[in-house]
């Protein structure tokens, strides 16, 4: 029975607009949340994992209150059980300290296997699994657009910019799934009740052993210097057909390198 | 991603704030049912219509059911995987009970996934609809060994349900059908008679179809006090469960109308079909009123759910189409939400559906009590309470349902009336809500016929007395909510007075409080949404949240100076009697 942690994080609802906060320059997470469309995605990877050869799935997620809520989805689909990392010191941590967080929190509990999402669709750093399996040093194999787990092994597709190369790793490892991995399925209504008797743990910075002076946005490495707000969006081309059009379409295609 | 958005934070804010659904938890036998958990539910079911569901509502209309020569009935495309993944999810069982298979939640809540689910798509959704109702029936009259051998599947929806009252001569005055049922040796019924207008009386959503039938024995009393209820399945079941021999029932035809395309509306024919009593002989209309209040109900959220999905609609177009320039705008043009008459019609939408969806939960938390209260007068009143309602909400929600898809198409102009936009199908998909499950001219009938009668008045007066207690509040809430008072201190004293009109005159002239039952019905509806806005406002003024109670209170006050006064002025029409309305005779009306 292989043990498997799937990381999972709510992320501002993508009907809202996101927006940066310009004060704090980090992204505003006061309108509805929802949990991340990839962490579905990887959960219903994990529990496919699960539901090949046996196997137990924690959730596992740092964040406030409401990142609560992204645990017990994962639990209402069929996780056993969850982690939830919350402490207010924590608040505008960078990747590095995330992914530090997250290896103090999976540290010594013997996953054999970690699922992430590839990247979340409010940071979009991309960079926490692959820190977090050097920390915990496992071996990782990122980007995976399938995911098979036999023997001790874990194989899959790994996308690339020309396509996929076939990628292995032996157990312990972590992989990042991309949103081709899995359809994620409804939780249903017994699956929800379920949830409510799994357990949960909660870690703050105590627990997992980080000093206050190396917690949140005020000691993080990286440093956002300056957030500016899209361009608005610009009028489209439009070409008048003068018996030419054909070759000007080809050109634009060609020149915004679509053809 | 779908076009339908769950409102759960309007739906979670009424349980919590306004219908007092807290202390529906709170009863024994519910206390699993709290509100985290209930908000996990409905995040999830929301989630599971408007991903599911929702997307199979234009095909739904546009290529709509087809009976086979075989008399089979196909479902638009889409429609079985929605159904399976339905029955997969279990989001028909949370509000039936655990002995079979349920969830045991409150109608409260079931009443929600019913809306969600509604406004996904209305068509579709009435399969699992007329299976509740199904269900309803034989919780309540059905035999051990009928219970035992029909609701777990129905309970799960692999097995679906139908009601089959309406024939030719006999919708409004069902106590007009002909439908016999000969006792055959062995205890069972041969059923035969054609029925019309069953709704999925025919489908291929789930392997079984259990018909519940009305039909008189030989014999039988005149009217509705001779009919019986009987169960018809389509297949028979045999000792071990499983299904067996085809039963004498067929899907002759079905109907081509105006909406809910993707809901087969089928004629019905039954010939020598074996059905099973239930309850006793001649007690069929005991078991059909048992299922009304909750049928009704439904029917009524069918109005709010449909006109929801509408005005998410409107609302988007209004933002997207650009028409001339608004009063103080730059540019070269405005979005159409900029101009003040289009305002209103959003407003309109907004301000009814926050009250009619208060008023569906409000008689919903009531159905709670009045079964799961501990003490017996705290039930019986509900019980009251829900009787009042029930026409109030099938009639008023499905009214308003007609008047805010209306306003919905309007907000789109001309692109409302092509149907490629999709608008149009909300406003012919809703239609049927205020005809079926009793026309709400019916529903009025009820009000003024049945109800207004309950202790001689004193269920309508007491009620009233409550709705006006929430001046006192109202008085010590500031300024911003003065209007509030006044207006709802005026509806509320039109309802009083034009209650009193009807107690005076139903008795000696029951045909004039007949003639004024419709807009007495308005009255009601009218003033029930003025008082739980009012209600939502104040609450959301004491919860710290500032932008909330900004929000809360602007609806209110929209209402209540604005919609609330026809309930003042419809009193001219619900106390002037009968006497115009029959004073040119037919040929004069010519
Ligand atoms: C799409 C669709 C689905 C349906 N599904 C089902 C189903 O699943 N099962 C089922 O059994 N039936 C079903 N029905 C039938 C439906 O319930 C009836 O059509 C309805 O009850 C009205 O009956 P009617 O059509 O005979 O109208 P009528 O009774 O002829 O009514 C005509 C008009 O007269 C008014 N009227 C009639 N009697 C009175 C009265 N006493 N007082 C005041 N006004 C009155 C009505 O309000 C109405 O305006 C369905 C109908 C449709 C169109």
């Amino acid at each position: 029975m292989i043990k498997i942690a799937v990381l999972v994080k709510e992320v501002p609802d993508t009907w809202s607009d996101r927006r940066i906060d310009p004060g704090t320059k980090r992204v505003d997470r006061d309108g509805d949340v929802v949990i991340d469309e990839i962490n579905e995605k990887a959960v219903e990877a994990a529990l496919q994992v699960k539901e090949s050869g046996g196997g137990e799935v924690t959730a596992v997620t740092m964040g406030p209150k409401n990142a609560l809520d992204a645990v017990r989805k994962a639990l209402a689909m069929g996780a056993d059980a969850g982690i939830h990392i919350i402490d207010e010191a924590l608040g505008g941590s960078d990747a590095l300290q995330t992914s530090a967080a997250l290896a103090a929190a999976l540290g010594s509990r013997g996953f054999d296997l970690v699922i992430a999402g590839n990247e979340s669709t409010d940071g979009r750093t991309a960079a926490v699994p692959a820190m977090l399996a050097e920390r915990l040093g496992l071996s990782q194999a990122t980007f995976l657009r399938t995911l098979t787990v036999k023997d001790g092994t874990v194989t899959g597709e790994r996308m690339t910019d020309d396509g996929h190369v076939e990628v292995r790793a032996s157990l312990p490892a972590l992989v990042s799934v991309t949103e081709q991995i899995a359809e994620a399925r409804f939780p249903n209504f017994k699956g929800i009740m379920a949830a409510k008797k799994k357990p949960v743990e909660t870690l703050g910075l105590a627990e997992l052993g980080i000093a206050a002076g190396d917690a949140g946005g005020a000691n993080s490495w990286s440093v956002v210097e300056t957030v500016a707000a899209k361009p608005p969006r610009e009028g489209g081309t439009i070409i008048k057909d003068d018996g030419t059009a054909g070759q000007k379409l080809a050109d634009y295609l060609a020149s915004a390198k679509l053809i | 991603m779908s076009e339908y958005r769950p409102p759960i934070s309007d739906l979670m804010f009424s349980l919590e704030h306004v219908v007092g659904y807290p202390a529906v938890a709170a009863l024994p036998g519910f206390e699993h049912a709290d509100l985290e958990t209930v908000r996990d539910i409905l995040t999830e079911s929301g989630e599971f219509m408007a991903d599911a569901v929702a997307p199979t509502n234009r095909e739904s209309d546009t290529v709509g059911a087809h009976r086979n020569d075989d008399g089979s009935v196909t479902t638009p495309p889409g429609f079985i995987a929605a159904y399976d993944a339905y029955v997969e999810a279990g989001w028909g069982a949370v509000p039936l009970p655990e002995e079979f298979g349920g969830g045991g939640f409150p109608r409260t809540i079931g009443l929600i996934i019913q809306e969600m689910m509604l406004s996904a798509n209305m068509a579709f959704a009435l399969c699992p609809l007329l299976t509740q109702g199904a269900i309803e029936a034989l919780l309540n009259y059905g035999s051990d060994e009928q219970k035992k051998s029909y609701l777990p599947k129905m309970v799960t929806g692999e097995w679906a349900g139908t009601m089959n009252l309406t024939e030719p001569q006999a919708g409004t005055d069902v106590g007009a059908l002909t439908t016999r049922a000969v006792k055959n040796d062995d205890g069972t019924y041969a059923i035969t008679g054609q029925k019309i207008f069953i709704t999925f009386g025919e489908h291929d959503l789930s392997e079984q179809i259990v018909h519940l039938v009305l039909a008189r024995t030989p014999g039988a009393p005149e009217g509705t006090k001779g009919i019986s209820c009987f169960i018809v399945p389509k297949f028979l079941v045999n000792e071990d469960g499983s299904l067996g021999e085809r039963n004498a029932v067929e899907c002759l035809s079905i109907e081509e109308k105006l909406g809910i395309h993707g809901s087969p509306t089928c004629v019905m024919n039954y010939d020598g079909a074996t059905g099973y009593l239930i309850g006793e002989e001649n007690k069929g209309m005991r078991i059909m009123f048992v299922m009304m209040n909750s049928a009704r109900l439904s029917v009524g959220m069918q109005g709010v759910a449909v006109a929801e999905r509408a005005y998410q609609q409107s609302l988007a177009y209004a933002q997207e189409r650009r028409q001339g320039l608004a009063i103080g705008a730059a540019g070269k043009d405005s979005a159409i939400i900029e101009f003040p008459d289009v305002r209103r019609m959003l407003m309109t939408q907004k301000a009814y559906l926050e009250a009619a969806r208060h008023l569906m939960l409000l008689n919903a938390a009531n159905v709670d009590i009045s079964t799961n209260h501990p003490d017996e007068a705290t039930r019986t009143r509900a019980d009251e309470i829900v009787g009042l309602l029930t026409p109030i909400c099938k009639g008023f929600g499905t009214d308003l349902g007609n008047e805010l898809t209306s306003i919905a198409l309007q907000i789109h102009g001309g692109m409302g009336f092509i149907e490629e936009t999709g608008v149009a199908q909300h406003y012919r998909d809703v239609r049927i809500a205020a005809i079926y499950e009793g026309t709400n001219g019916v529903q009025a009938a009820d009000l003024v016929g049945r109800k207004l009668g309950v202790r001689r008045g004193s269920s309508f007066t007491e009620y009233i007395k409550e709705i006006g207690s929430l001046d006192k509040e109202l008085a010590k809430a500031g300024k911003g909510f003065a209007s509030i008072r006044t207006n709802l201190a005026a509806s509320v004293d039109a309802l009083g007075k034009t209650t009193n009109w009807m107690l005076r005159h139903g008795l000696q002239d029951p045909n004039s409080i007949l003639a004024g039952s419709s807009p007495y019905l308005r009255m009601w509806g009218v003033t029930l949404g003025g008082w739980l806005l009012a209600k939502g406002a104040l609450a959301a003024a004491g919860m710290g949240d500032a932008k909330l109670a900004e929000e809360k209170l602007v609806l209110a006050r929209f209402y209540a100076e604005q919609l609330l006064p026809q309930g003042v002025a419809l009193q001219g029409a619900a106390t002037a009697g009968e006497s115009d309305l029959f004073a040119l005779d037919a040929a004069a009306l010519a």
